[in-house]
This record gives structure tokens, sequence and C-alpha cells, in this order.
């Protein structure tokens, strides 16, 4: 593995490759957390994408990106992936296609895919050390059809199918815990709003082999009604209250990129979120708040 | 080279070999297994290059096979029955993406209630999806059609995935006499796979199978793939032709079997048309002229072929072995749909269902569905579509309710069973 190139903020690309004007919702923080990527995985990139938002990204006849990208199905980005890769190393080792021509393989699904219908195929994929990127933009919920509860959805939240005063009765789903179960090089979760955090942890997966697996939480204005400027805050808020909290697991080890010393309440990050106002109104949940309060401690105490 | 003894499943898999396939992803389904382990030893034993991955289902086979397909290689893969179903996602996907392979299907009847043997409602269910559809008879058919398949689905004019079906137990079980031809030989047939446009490189980025917004493209794009599925008859036929030059078979896109001055003709696919060319033949004996139509090529569809070849004749008699559930037969609604209007068509055709889950279809039951079609045509009547089962069938089944009637009395005394909604008649005497 080569040097660590990206140590400070001015070491962040300012390449801005990604291009703009795409159908995204504005303040989209997948969008924003993949502008952010795509700098520091460049162009000799094909992104397999499964259904979700960001399949809107290329319709017919523009792209953002400058370089490829393959539209699966939601269930089996990564099985694509595995077609590609495939027939690239085959290309190469028949002498058809020369090294400089290789390209990285990227999935880019959503959390309904990644939580949910495609965990399969993506957990295949790792069984066969598939040399590839997934990244997970996670709005925790089926952002594109709506905003109905995924398994990626958090405790209380009110999406379109768990409304109510109590909101979504199921956990937030461990993925990255059950990503890092079956070993692969490299798993992390990253976010928009912590651009140095994401670009290190993007530039390392980039230089390993093997299956490099990214967990993006992506603030959505839309599904977690909000105004689009608080997206930026609230990814903040989501990692200074410890509610999404920034780790690796890297040969076998889990290491927390960001432990942060003075946790900021819960209250803070969910008072800025229509899914959660009700909660706070007509009265204050104090039992909720603090339960949710409660299951982020818990996960802070056993990590340090 | 003498022939040799293959199941068809080992014909399917000498075919991809022949065809030297670059890649291979697969998932075990009975009856097709013995396909990938065949080809599995192979690629293990270094007897052919290229690679087998095993996906976790052939939902996820069937989208590494297109997108290997549209990175550049020639991808080849096989399933059956519930396989063929839980990627059906896919077929329609893989085809819109215009990625040419072969996908071998070995016809198992579906669930519920599940069962192993053959019957069509399988490949038939993928019949809308894109993929262009071979249909085989024999073991040798098998092994020629992958060939012919690759040729259809990188033709220029096609580009398409391409689905050749044979039918398990009756074809994937059975050894029969097949001459493999040489690799060579093959190489001047099935010249190197041509990507086109069709690649990911770094140096030409690509963007595939993007979305589209609203019906005026989706139109546009949908019709493409209908009008290039269309070429394939022509394309087929001289693909054919050629084949024919080089391997000295007739790989016809519908095969016509003492047809020209037959009165009455079988109409079906599959290897149970073998069980009507030796009907025929009987038949012939006894002095009925009967022929049999069996179209190879059942995507596209040979219209045109069929209905000259059925034009001036008295009857058309159809036998589905498939079911569409609350309508019938699909041979031959589409058999219908072809006919209509047209001058000369056949006044008669009867519809039978038969073969459903590997049931046989016994050659008494060829000579009564001539003999009802020679009343129908002397009659002006054409009866309603009969299911072919026998009053020795219909003893068995009710055995088999008698004893579960009598054990659930004894488990669960007094529960009622369900009643018998269903009217199945005999067609035939055993
Ligand atoms: C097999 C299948 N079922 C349902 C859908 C409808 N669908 C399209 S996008 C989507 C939501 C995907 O959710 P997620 O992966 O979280 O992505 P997001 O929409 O949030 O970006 C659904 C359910 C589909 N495209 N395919
Ligand atoms: S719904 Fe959410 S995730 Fe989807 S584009 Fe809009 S902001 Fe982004
Ligand atoms: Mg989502």
């Amino acid at each position: 593995m080569s040097e660590q190139r990206i140590n400070r903020m001015k070491d962040l690309p300012s390449t801005h490759l990604l291009g703009t004007g795409t159908p995204m919702c504005s303040g989209c923080g997948g969008l924003e957390a993949l502008h952010q990527i795509y700098d520091v995985l460049g162009e000799k990139t094909v992104f397999v994408n499964a259904a979700g938002c960001m399949t809107l990204l290329s319709v017919y006849p523009f792209t953002p990106f400058r370089g490829s990208w393959l539209y699966t199905a939601m269930a089996s980005a990564p099985a694509g992936a595995q077609g590609v890769r495939d027939a690239l190393d085959i290309l190469q080792q028949r002498g058809d296609m020369g090294p400089q021509e290789d390209l990285d393989v990227v999935v880019l699904t959503g959390d309904g895919s990644a939580y949910g219908m495609g965990l399969s195929a993506t957990s295949a994929a790792m069984d066969r050390g598939l040399d590839f990127i997934y990244i997970c933009y996670d709005n925790e919920g089926y952002g594109n059809t709506g905003q109905q509860s995924s398994s990626a959805t958090p405790h209380a939240a009110i999406t379109s199918t768990s409304g109510g005063s109590r909101g979504y009765p199921g956990y937030k789903k461990d993925l990255f815990s059950i990503w890092a179960a079956h070993r692969p090089a490299y798993v992390a979760t990253v976010i928009g709003s912590e651009p140095l955090d994401l670009a290190r942890k993007i530039e390392k997966a980039r230089e390993l082999k093997g299956s490099r697996m990214i967990i993006a939480l992506a603030p959505c204005p839309t599904g977690w009604a909000y105004d689009p400027k608080d997206s930026v805050e609230i990814g903040r808020l989501a990692v200074k209250t410890g509610v999404w909290p920034l780790k690796e697991y890297i040969d076998g080890q889990l290491v927390h990129t960001r432990i942060p010393r003075e946790r900021a309440p819960v209250e803070e990050y969910l008072r800025l979120q229509g899914r959660f106002a009700h909660l706070f109104t007509p009265a204050t949940n104090t039992a909720m708040i603090a339960e949710i309060q409660a299951r982020v401690d818990r996960y802070w105490d056993e990590v340090v | 080279m003498p022939p040799t003894l293959l199941t068809g499943n080992a014909a399917a898999a000498w075919g991809a070999r022949l065809a030297e396939v670059d890649y291979v992803p697969a998932f075990p389904i009975t009856p097709q297994t013995e396909i990938i382990e065949t080809l599995g030893g192979w690629l293990d034993g270094g007897l052919m290059p290229g690679r087998m991955v095993t996906l976790e289902s052939e939902h996820s086979m069937l989208t590494a096979a297109g997108a290997a397909a549209a990175t550049g290689v020639r991808v080849f893969s096989a399933t059956s029955s519930q396989g063929l179903l839980y990627a059906m996602e896919m077929l329609y996907t893989v085809a819109g993406w215009r990625a040419p392979f072969v996908l071998v299907n070995v016809s198992r009847g579906l669930s519920a209630p599940i069962t192993l043997e053959a019957d069509h409602n399988d490949i038939l269910a993928a019949r809308d999806s894109g993929f262009l559809q071979l249909h085989c008879a024999d073991c040798q058919e098998v092994l020629d059609s992958v060939l012919l398949a690759y040729r259809l689905a990188e033709d220029p004019q096609i580009r398409l995935p391409v689905l050749v079906n044979l039918d398990g137990f009756y074809l994937s079980f059975t050894r029969e006499p097949v001459s493999l031809p040489e690799v060579e030989e093959v190489r001047k047939f099935l010249p190197p796979f041509d990507p086109m446009g069709i690649r990911f490189t770094a140096s030409a980025p690509e963007s595939q199978a993007v979305a589209v917004l609203g019906g005026g493209p989706y139109s546009y794009f949908r019709y493409e793939t209908h009008l290039a599925a269309l070429n394939g008859v022509a394309v087929y036929e001289q693909v054919a032709a050629e084949f024919t030059t080089l391997f000295g078979r007739n790989r016809e896109a519908v095969e016509s079997y003492r047809t020209d001055d037959a009165e009455v003709v079988f109409y079906m696919i599959g290897s149970f048309a073998t069980k009507a060319r030796e009907a025929v033949d009987r038949l012939r004996e006894a002095g009925e002229k009967v022929g049999l139509l069996r179209p190879r090529l059942l995507r596209p569809f040979p219209a045109s072929l069929i209905a000259t070849a059925l034009t001036g004749k008295q009857g058309v008699i159809v036998i589905d072995q498939n079911l569409s559930v609350g309508h019938g037969g699909i041979l031959h609604t589409e058999l219908l749909a072809c006919l209509y209007g047209r001058p000369g068509a056949p006044p008669v055709v009867t519809s039978f269902i038969g073969g459903l889950g590997g049931r046989d279809i016994s050659p008494q039951e060829f000579y009564h569905m001539v003999t009802v079609t020679r009343q129908a045509i002397s009659s002006g009547t054409v009866p309603p579509p009969r299911l072919l089962y026998t009053a020795a069938e219909l003893r068995e089944v009710r055995k088999l309710q008698a004893i579960a009637t009598v054990e659930r009395e004894e488990t669960a005394p007094g529960r009622k069973a369900a009643d018998d909604t269903g009217a199945v008649q005999e067609t035939a005497d055993e």
C-alpha cells in the first residue's frame, strides 16, 4: 500500500470531476458524498448502479460521469460488478486490452439495496473476494419511491410507511458489522460533511485490492424533512452526537477514526429533522429521546 | 470423427466449449447442473480456456452474464425452471442492454406443485423478454443450436441474447449419438466475438443501460429491440444454410416432416416432436396423410414460414406442453394469431395440452388426436381444448387422494377435505 497522500484539508482534490445539473434534490447528502468520492477515485472507473435515486444521474443522453456507467437492477449490482471485473481481467489476460485501459469497478447503491434486496449479492461478492469498491449512500429509506422505511431506517423516524406518533418501530441494522464479518479488505463509514475523513478512507480503499466497502450516511432533505441548507449541519451533528460513528475495518481490526470526546446530545440532531418532529411536538417525548440517547451511549461505552 | 454418445447436457457443454466461450457464470439446478459441472471440469483440467464463477442466484448469474458480455467477452450460461424465473427481471434487462450471449435452459415444470420433470412453461415465460429462442428435439441439435445461437446473438443486425431450450430428462439425461465438429471447422463458422460498440475501457468511457425519461425514448429503444429480433428470421436462415454447408446437417428455422402432401399436421416444439415423427410414420403406413411442423426458432416467430407451410392444410393439431392458466395452450394462441385471415389457412386448428410435468404422450394419443381433428374437419365444429389424460391416470390420482383422505381422517378426524372442482376428462383409451 502506498503512502497516504491526503493528510490535511488543503490536500483534498479540487478537480470537481462529477458534472453538475443532475436531477438530485438540492442539498442531497448522497450527492455531496459522491462528488468527493469521485474526485478521489477519478474517471478510470465504471460505476455499476442499482435502482435508487442515483439511477437518475445518468439519463439518456446525459451523464455527469467522465468515466463509465452501467445500471443493473435493485438487487444485483455486485453481480454486475463481478461480470465487468471478470471480463476486464479476461481481456487483459488474453492481451486484448492493455493495463492502462483497466478500470476500477465501483458499485453505487442506496441503503434499500445494500441493507436489504442486494445484501445476498453483496455477501456473495465478498465471499468470492471480488476486487471492487462498494459505495452505499445511506439515506435511511427507500428514497426514490418516496422514503418508505428500509432496514437502515433509525428507530422512531417517520417515513411514508411508518407514520403515527411512534415512527419506525425497528432499529437501524448494523450493516458495517455484517460486512466486516465477511472479512473483506476494507470497510468504512464516511459522511460528506467530514471531507478529510472521507477522502482519506476513499484513498485508502482505492489503494487496496479485494472488496472495499463504504457506507456514506446521506442526509436527505426530502426524505428526512428538513431545509436543504441544513444538510452539512445535520451531517456534522450525526458525527458530533455519536449517531454516525466514523470507523474503519482493516486487517481484521476495527478502528474509530473520530471519537467525539464530548458527545452532543442526540436531541440536537433529531430536532432539526421533520421525521423526528413527533418527538418534540405537541409535547416532548422524553422517554423515546432518552431511549435513543441510551443506545448511542451504550455503543460508545463499548468503544472506549 | 465418429459420433460419441452424449447426454443433452453434455452436448450443451460441448457447444459452449467449441464456441470457445470466455466466461461462464453459473448456478446449480436440476436438471441443468451437469452442464456447468462438465464445463467446470474442463476449465479446472485446463481442457478449455476461460473462467467460471458460481454466483449466489440466477438473478445474479444473469446480471454477471450480461455485464461481462457488455464488457466485451463471449459468455455462456445455463439454468432451468425456477432458476429462469428467478432471473426473469434480468432476462428483460440484459436483452435491453443488447448484450449478446447464449443461455441454455433445460426445461422443467414450474412450482407449485414442485417437480423436476419437463414442460415448457419455464421457457415460454421468457418469450416476451427480448431473448431469441431456439428449441431442440435431440442431443445433436442441442450442440448445433448453441453454435447457431452465437451466430445469431452476435450478428450486427441482431445483437441480442439467445436462449437454447432442451427438455429436462428426455434430453438432458438421455444419451444419443452426437457428432462433435472439429474446433477448426467451428472457427470457420463462428469467428471470435466482436464486441463492436459495447465495452468498458479507460480511453473510451461508455454509459450503458441508462434511464430514459418518458415514453418517447422508451418506445424507441424497445421497438428497436423488437426490430432487431425480427431480423433474426432472415439471419437465422442464412446462418443455418452456412451450417448445413459446413456440417451437413439441416437446421431450418421450421422443421417440416412429411408435410408436403399432408392433410393434417401436428404442430409442436421440443423433444416430444420425435414421438410425433414416429406417429406420423405409423399413420402414414395406415394411409393417413399426416405430417409434423416444428419451429426450432420460436423467437423471433417465423410467422410467414409457418403460415406458408400450413397453407391449404385441412387441419392442424397443436400440442402444447405448457398451460397458460386461465387461457390454454400458448403455441395454439400464437398459431391462431399467425393464421388468422391468411388465404388458404387451415379451417380447423385443434388444441391439446400434453406432457405437463414430463407426462408422456403415447402413440395412441397421437392417433386419437388425428381422429378428433378429422371429425372436426368433417363436422365443421372445432372441439374445445383438451388435456391429454387417461382414465388410468385419473384412477391413480384418485387413489392418492383416497390415501390422503384416510390419513387425514386418522390424524385429524372430522376435518373436511376440499372438494375437487376440476373436471378432468380422459382423452384416450389406455
Ligand atoms: C425489484 C425492484 N423492486 C422495486 C423497485 C422500486 N424501487 C426503485 S428505487 C427503490 C428504492 C431504493 O432504495 P435505496 O436503495 O435506499 O435507494 P434510494 O432510492 O434511497 O436512493 C425501489 C424500491 C425496483 N426498481 N426494483
Ligand atoms: S430523495 Fe434524498 S437521497 Fe434522493 S436525491 Fe433527494 S435528497 Fe438525495
Ligand atoms: Mg435509500
